[in-house]
């Protein structure tokens, strides 16, 4: 991956001018390079990460991951469906996998009922939808390589050889 | 209780101080530690956990196990084409630090002079007096990238030396020294006899060429003991766990020094290190890449507030001037820590000569270093 991508994949915050800094590259350059990456929509959006379990004030969110099995159409396969499916804002991903099952759809909502009904109400009685298996979670440990927990500091020597 | 002579004349260092006034401080930003800033990669941690409770718990040879010796025969071949016999020209070493110990104590006859870059690491000139020996200082400083060049080496050996102690990439100063560069020394070393002890612990942290071990020169592997360890590469320092490579008779040497004084590293940070070789080295290059580019920004930015500082060929350290501001690194580094609670190590803790410099380490967050750098300039404009 290109050097500035890998920058901001961990800092989105950072100014072209420190960029610049850290790569040796001029402002300018730095600023085209970002520019045009956004333009090829390889940079899709900035985003931050978010630990909501340590949001005191906020519900936390429901989130499902549901197995759907599918019965691929004529021609469109497995794309049309999954259009269909991931189309809908309740869909937080969707990934066609091998194995079991055909699509992992990741689905939020504010309470188990509203999971619930989506299911009930949009994804199950889709034509072409042969089963679907609804795993709700429990718990985070990790996300996207981020370790949910109120990390542990690790103690260095303030100062040493 | 009566100390002994040799052990009460080394350096005290005025530095000592200094350093409780920062190991007791709380809220402080330090630029100060000579150890990198990642945890042990997860991999080595787990497998250490899993020996313990396989129950390996028990002493082993001790030139250390012999398992490992082999891993680091291998890894030496197959990184730098570099060939030692396992058996008997490896020994296991508790970190770089003992390896220099008993280099020393091998080699060293009462007397007998050793050069030393100065500046260098600390223990360098202590474990030569402690052995004996008379300390012979080869001066480098920012004008030639801190780096000494073979004719001085030649020079410095005109009133007899039987040993080099050579340290690169460098602590403090992140210098190192190009094949070329290392081509030139071995002529030099060769035709002045010297026996040369090598420390290149922050080998994997190289940024601008290929890091080249001096024993793989012609005429060197000889001439050469070689030490390396896991604290920089693996980020392993806690595990203090080293080795030293070299011709059999000097290897039997240090080894018969180890067993009365260490008996063996321990078994834990073996089976550890045999993880470290063992698996992928993805993380020594992510390491790398972050060190590369703090780098970059640290010398930048400090240059950019006044303070002249070249640009390290590796290891996480640079070693700016502060003349323009101060003559004394230990009251600047003193004051610095007062007023804008940041912690950097005065030059002079690294050699008498190094006065008007100070140890910068980039081994710590980008956030952390940014905010040291305001602080700094803030410093240095009022």
């Amino acid at each position: 991956m290109n050097e500035i991508l890998e920058i901001l994949t961990q800092n989105a915050r950072i100014t072209p001018e420190e960029i610049s800094k850290l790569t040796g590259q001029s402002v300018t350059a730095v600023k085209n390079i970002i520019k045009k990456y956004e333009k090829e929509g390889i940079i899709v959006q900035y985003k931050t990460v978010i630990n909501k379990e340590l949001l005191e004030d906020s519900r936390p969110l429901v989130r499902a991951l549901i197995e759907v099995s599918i019965t691929p159409q004529k021609d469109v396969g497995f794309d049309y469906i999954a259009e269909r499916i991931f189309s809908f804002p309740e869909v937080k991903s969707c990934y066609l996998l091998s194995g079991d099952y055909d699509l992992l759809v990741e689905v939020e909502g504010e309470n188990i009922q509203m999971v619930s009904n989506f299911i009930a109400s949009k994804l199950s009685p889709m034509s072409n939808i042969r089963r679907t298996a609804t795993h709700f979670l429990l718990k985070k440990y990790k996300e996207d390589g981020h370790i949910l927990r109120k990390g542990k500091q690790r103690q260095r020597l303030n100062i040493s050889y | 209780m009566d100390i002994a002579k040799k052990v009460e004349q080394l350096k005290p260092s005025g530095i000592r101080l200094f350093f409780d006034l920062v190991l007791n401080m709380k809220e402080v930003i330090s630029l100060g530690v000579g150890e990198p800033d990642f945890v042990t990669p997860w991999r080595i941690r787990e497998k250490a956990i899993f020996s313990l409770e396989q129950g390996y718990t028990s002493y082993t040879s001790n030139k250390g196990m012999i398992e490992l010796r082999r891993v680091i025969c291998h890894h030496l071949q197959h990184r730098h084409g570099l060939k030692y016999d396992p058996e008997e020209e490896t020994l296991i070493t508790v970190g770089v630090s003992e390896g220099l110990d008993l280099a020393v104590r091998a080699i060293l006859n009462p007397g007998e002079k050793v050069l030393i870059p100065d500046p260098s690491y600390v223990s360098y000139p202590a474990v030569v007096e402690l052995a004996g020996g008379k300390v012979v200082l080869l001066k480098t400083d920012i004008h030639n990238g801190f780096k000494f060049s073979a004719r001085e080496i030649d020079k410095a050996c005109a009133k007899g030396a039987k040993a080099l102690m050579i340290n690169y990439p460098c602590n403090p100063t992140g210098a190192s020294y190009t094949r070329k560069e290392l081509l030139e020394i071995a002529r030099v070393v060769e035709r002045r006899d010297l026996i040369v002890i090598s420390d290149e612990v922050y080998d994997e942290l190289t940024y601008d060429f290929d890091h080249t071990p001096l024993s793989s020169l012609p005429g060197m592997k000889k001439r050469v003991i070689y030490l390396n360890g896991f604290s920089k590469a693996f980020a392993m320092t806690g595990f203090r766990l080293g080795w030293a490579c070299g011709p059999s008779k000097v290897i039997a040497a240090m080894t018969k020094i180890h067993q009365y004084t260490m008996l063996c590293a321990s078994i834990t940070s073996q089976m550890a290190a045999l993880e470290a070789l063992r698996g992928n080295n993805h993380d020594v290059l992510d390491m790398k890449k972050e060190y590369m580019r703090r780098r970059r920004f640290v010398v930048t930015r400090l240059n950019e507030i006044g303070l002249d500082c070249h640009m390290p060929e590796g290891a996480f350290y640079v070693f700016p001037s502060i003349k323009k501001f101060s003559k004394n690194s230990i009251e600047f580094a003193t004051d610095l820590l007062k007023k804008k609670n940041v912690a950097l190590v005065p030059g002079v803790a690294f050699g008498s000569t190094t006065e008007g410099y100070v140890r910068i380490s980039y081994a710590s967050s980008y956030e952390n270093l940014k905010e040291a750098m305001l602080r700094i300039e803030s410093y240095l404009k009022q």
